[in-house]
């Protein structure tokens, strides 16, 4: 120690506080070993897609390479007769999904802008508050409601608007007669367990709208939903969009409510009163008790599930950082 | 000016008054207004009507100490059959009344395995995954910043976040239930696929705190000659500690709420195991198979385990705003 | 406190016949706090007659008409009351500029004028605030009319992000034209009249954001003129702009007074002696128990009179740059 203190070209102050200006090997090791512990639990998340990626899929292989493209664009799926084909779960995937966001982004909206523009602040912090626990609700809680109490009504709600479309060409189609579970049930539970999440983005969306502009607007002479409309909505719309998104890939990765309100049926049919399936929902029921190729092609579902979510997630980034730049740049 | 200048304050009055607002521009806006309280009302009253149903349906079997101590009851379908007459005789009943030598008419409700299974579970999936996020969080924002490995670490944490439950599920299935066979179904499993759940979720939030932890703190701890790590643990960490906190417990309340990566993992037990090992089970997992038992028992265990479930994850929820409410940093 | 109040009480004692008892509007414990030891006159706000009666005595031959009359004005955010004691006739065709140390209520006060307070929760106003006779929050009256009229430019240049042309045509449009002709022409005469027209007329299209931080601010000038208002109000509108911008504005604002009636609030002295025709001077109170501060008017009159002569110390002082 004292030999290396003499060896630095000036010293500050020889009171042996002051340490040489290399560091000391504990020091610089104990930085090193921390550098690269923090940089090991980083690279984790990598290590755990990847085996999701590679286990997932050589686990699903068999039904892969047995039933080709059959598995991905058959239309049926009847396990018990061998018919693996994924499509009527990937329709009902995106059917219900599409569902749900049909009916929560409007809700979510105007319930974002009530919060964001036109509630007192007090009332303000209060619906911020519940919309937060609202999205803290297990999603098997909003299944459990939704079977014992919403099923009984949605049969008979279906039911009076497939009678009051009966003899109306296209309608009598897609609200035909109906069943308590089906694509439009789980659609609706969707919507209702999406509906807190999308809020609470769009909320945050809304808050950063410069008042200045705001203020512009109001100052100019507009009315507060032409203030909304012209600034607002505007200057929001790639935020909005990645809300949506990020409501899409909630609704599509969403488990056992819709398992428990779709009717477990997988078809492809444009009767949205109609029992249906979903892919996460279908793997659900089924994993643990299925075997061999049946389980293989369920793994197959979480696969192309895992694909289908990622794909979604990504390009919900391109669009949000497209559309800001567009509405960022000139017009 | 091409508008003249009105003679009188009764014209003026009139200029200025709603009537001089065309109608078409106050008939929209107006109706903007009744649109954003409606779409808040419709939202609501469903959201409410099922806060209200679980309530009553779930608190009556809560509010008993044998829900929070006893096993669950095994066969409740059958109990059920037995129409209340002498489940003495079928091995259920009240085992003091039963001894008695009377025919018990109750099945003792208690869900205690799995409320243990539930803080078990995600107990161990917290202990892996909170020092995991939070030192990967230190990374990204500590040491790679905007290096290429660091961006492409946190796109992936992004994309990562999307990834659906059940697929985390499926995966913890086939590394673990698959190679160790039924066996491989515990407590331990169902916490690595919780575990993969929150690991992005707490690194994506706690990065987002040290963010607001300001340069100037880890400035003034380097001007001292503090190492990096030494400035990270001791100066930024403490700083963010009240965010970071506040993050993990909305990570931990997400996941003490999922059911399909726990079905697959966890198996199914009646007693309390208070092991990582061996089969258990958890809140979310009781309200599915209950409800799929069906009969009258079954569906009072099943609201039960929501009313319990529910509470659990809006007091971590409140809890973590209340903390993040008394962040100091980044709010202000 | 007591320094203040007994300037106040010197500076308006000549002024005002104390026969003029205490008003009761002006009542309540914080106002009891600050005068108990002062004579019944201090109290006083300044009344409808002693604000006309210094006016009269100051004005010009060729002054125009009365655009705002305003008269014991307390703005109140909750049941805090930020501003009061304001009185003062805005007049036509005249810039009247508010000067003031920073939170004295300034731009609160210019915020009533076309009620953009009420966008604060919990604001209120007291007292009279009349546009042409009528009261500007009278029950009928409806704020977006209000603002129609009367425009404001911002303190920071806060152009839509949209393209120039879309920034002046913005008014007009939700006032209902709807001809590209029309616009055209209104968008021209507009940017002609904020004198910009020659530097953006080959860019109209390029994004409103890109031009410079003066240009924006004459770009809002133009977007308030087109949809041809009476007033306009500036809330320092120069105070984030460099001093050849600041001079280009306020060049501009002398050339469009004969069309408009401005309202400026300014941090700048120099600027509202440079600029403006009437000057209110407001300063700030502190409830030496509550600790709460609360904004007034001190004076208000033709600004060669503040300037030259300021029957106020206050504003002596504050002029001088004693203010302290």
């Amino acid at each position: 120690m004292s030999t290396q203190l003499e060896a630095r070209p000036k010293k500050p102050v020889d009171d042996g506080t002051v340490g040489p200006l290399t560091e000391q090997g504990s020091g610089l090791l104990a930085d090193g070993v921390f550098k690269w512990v923090t940089l090991l639990s980083g690279v984790t998340v990598l290590v755990i897609l990847l085996l999701i990626a590679v286990t997932t899929t050589r686990q699903a292989w068999p039904a892969f390479s047995e039933f080709g493209t059959a598995y991905f664009f058959g239309t049926e799926w009847v396990p018990p007769e061998g018919l693996y084909g994924i499509l009527p779960l990937v329709f009902g995937t995106v059917l219900v999904s599409l569902i749900a966001l049909f009916f929560a982004v409007p809700l979510s909206l105007g319930i974002a802008l009530f919060v964001t523009e036109l509630a007192h602040r007090r009332v303000r912090s209060l619906i911020t508050l519940v919309v937060d626990l609202l999205a803290a609700v297990p999603s098997v809680v909003f299944g459990l409601w939704g079977f014992y109490q919403l099923i009984p009504i949605f049969q008979s709600v279906f039911n009076t608007i497939s009678d009051a479309v009966e003899s109306i060409p296209v309608l009598n189609v897609i609200f035909g007669p109906g069943s308590g579970s089906s694509f439009m049930s789980a659609g609706l539970i969707l919507a209702l367990m999406i509906i807190p999440i999308i809020t609470s983005v769009t909320r945050e969306v809304f808050m950063t709208v410069p008042e200045n502009d705001k203020s512009g607007s109001l100052a100019l002479g507009a009315t507060r939903w032409e203030m909304i409309k012209g600034v607002v909505i505007p200057h929001s719309t790639g935020g909005l969009t990645g809300a949506v998104m990020l409501g899409l890939g909630r609704a599509m990765g969403e488990t056992v409510a819709v398992a428990l309100l779709i009717g477990a049926s997988p078809q492809i049919s444009a009767n949205l009163f109609g029992r249906g399936e979903t892919m996460p929902a279908q793997i659900f029921r089924s994993l643990s008790e299925a075997g061999g190729v049946y389980r293989s092609a369920l793994i197959g579902l979480g696969v192309c599930l895992f694909v289908i979510t990622i794909v979604v997630n990504v390009s919900a980034r391109r669009l949000v950082l497209v559309i800001d730049r567009r509405i960022k740049g000139t017009i | 000016m091409s508008t003249s200048t009105p003679e009188s304050s009764e014209q003026m009055r009139i200029s200025l008054s709603s009537a001089n607002l065309s109608k078409k521009r106050r008939v929209r806006n107006a109706a903007a207004s009744v649109a954003m309280v409606a779409a808040f009302l419709i939202a609501a009253v469903p959201l409410f009507a099922m806060g209200a149903s679980v309530l009553s349906q779930g608190l009556g079997v809560v509010l008993s100490v044998d829900w929070w101590t006893q096993p669950i009851p095994g066969d409740v379908g059958r109990a059920d059959l037995a129409g209340n007459e002498d489940l003495c005789g079928l091995g259920f009943g009240d085992a003091a009344e039963c001894q008695a030598g009377g025919s018990s008419t109750s099945v003792i409700k208690g869900m205690q395995p799995a409320i243990v299974g539930t803080f078990l579970t995600v107990f161990g999936a917290s202990a892996m995954a909170i020092p995991l996020g939070i030192l990967g969080a230190i990374y990204l924002h500590e040491y790679g910043k905007t290096g290429r490995l660091a961006r492409f670490i946190r796109f992936m944490t992004d994309v990562m976040v999307g990834v659906p439950s059940v697929v985390m599920g499926v995966f913890i299935y086939t590394i673990w239930v698959l190679q160790f066979g039924t066996g491989g179904k515990s407590a331990f499993a169902a916490s690595l696929a919780l575990g993969c759940l929150m690991l992005p979720i707490v690194v994506r939030s706690t990065e987002e705190m040290l963010k607001l932890v300001p340069n100037a703190l880890r400035e003034a701890s380097a001007a001292l000659g503090t190492r990096t790590w030494k400035t990270t643990l001791k100066v930024v960490l403490p700083a963010a500690s009240a965010g970071i906190t506040s993050g993990c417990l909305l990570a931990v309340a997400r996941a003490a709420g999922e059911t399909a990566p726990v079905v697959f993992t966890i198996g199914y037990v009646t007693t309390t195991n208070f092991s990582m090992r061996g089969q258990n089970t958890t809140l979310s997992a009781q309200i599915y198979s209950q409800l799929t038992n069906g009969g009258s028992i079954a569906t009072q265990l099943a609201w039960g385990a929501a009313v319990t479930l529910v509470g659990i994850v809006l007091v971590l929820t409140l809890s973590a705003r209340a903390i993040s409410s008394r962040l100091t940093i980044g709010k202000t | 406190m007591q320094a203040d109040s007994e300037q106040n009480s010197a500076s308006l004692a000549g002024s005002i016949p104390s026969t003029l008892a205490p008003q009761d509007v002006v009542g309540g414990a914080e106002q009891e706090l600050l005068y108990t030891d002062l004579d019944t006159g201090a109290a006083l706000p300044i009344t409808a007659e002693t604000a006309a009666s210094s006016d009269a005595q100051n004005l010009p031959a060729e002054v125009g008409s009365v655009v705002f009359d305003v008269d014991n004005l307390s703005v109140y955010y909750g049941k805090y009351r930020a501003v009061r004691d304001v009185a003062m006739k805005v007049r036509k065709n005249e810039i009247t500029a508010f000067i003031g140390p920073s939170g004295c209520g300034k731009t609160t006060v210019l915020r009533c004028f076309n009620r953009m307070n009420d966008l604060i929760d919990g604001a209120r106003v007291e007292g009279k605030i009349e546009y042409h006779g009528v009261d500007l929050y009278g029950e009928k009256v409806n704020a977006v009319e209000v603002r129609r009229r009367i425009g404001m430019v911002f303190q920071k240049p806060n152009p839509f992000p949209k393209s120039i042309y879309e920034n002046v045509a913005y008014g007009p449009r939700i006032g209902g034209i709807k001809k590209k002709s029309e616009l055209d022409e209104i968008v021209e005469s507009s940017l002609k009249r904020a004198a910009l027209w020659d530097e953006v007329k080959d860019r109209l299209k390029a994004s409103a954001l890109g031009i410079s931080g003066g240009q924006q601010q004459r770009l809002c000038i133009a977007r308030a003129i087109a949809v041809n208002p009476e007033v306009i109000l500036m809330d320092e509108p120069c105070s984030a702009l460099d001093p050849i911008a600041t001079a280009r504005i306020e060049d501009l604002m002398k050339e469009i007074k004969t069309e408009f009636t401005i309202v400026i609030v300014t941090h700048n002295m120099q600027q509202a002696a440079r600029v403006s025709d009437a000057t209110a001077f407001y300063s700030t109170v502190v409830n030496p128990e509550s600790d709460v501060r609360t904004g007034l008017l001190v004076e208000f009159d033709r600004t060669e009179t503040i300037f030259a002569n300021p029957s106020d110390e206050r504003t002596e002082h504050y002029i001088t740059g004693r203010f302290g």
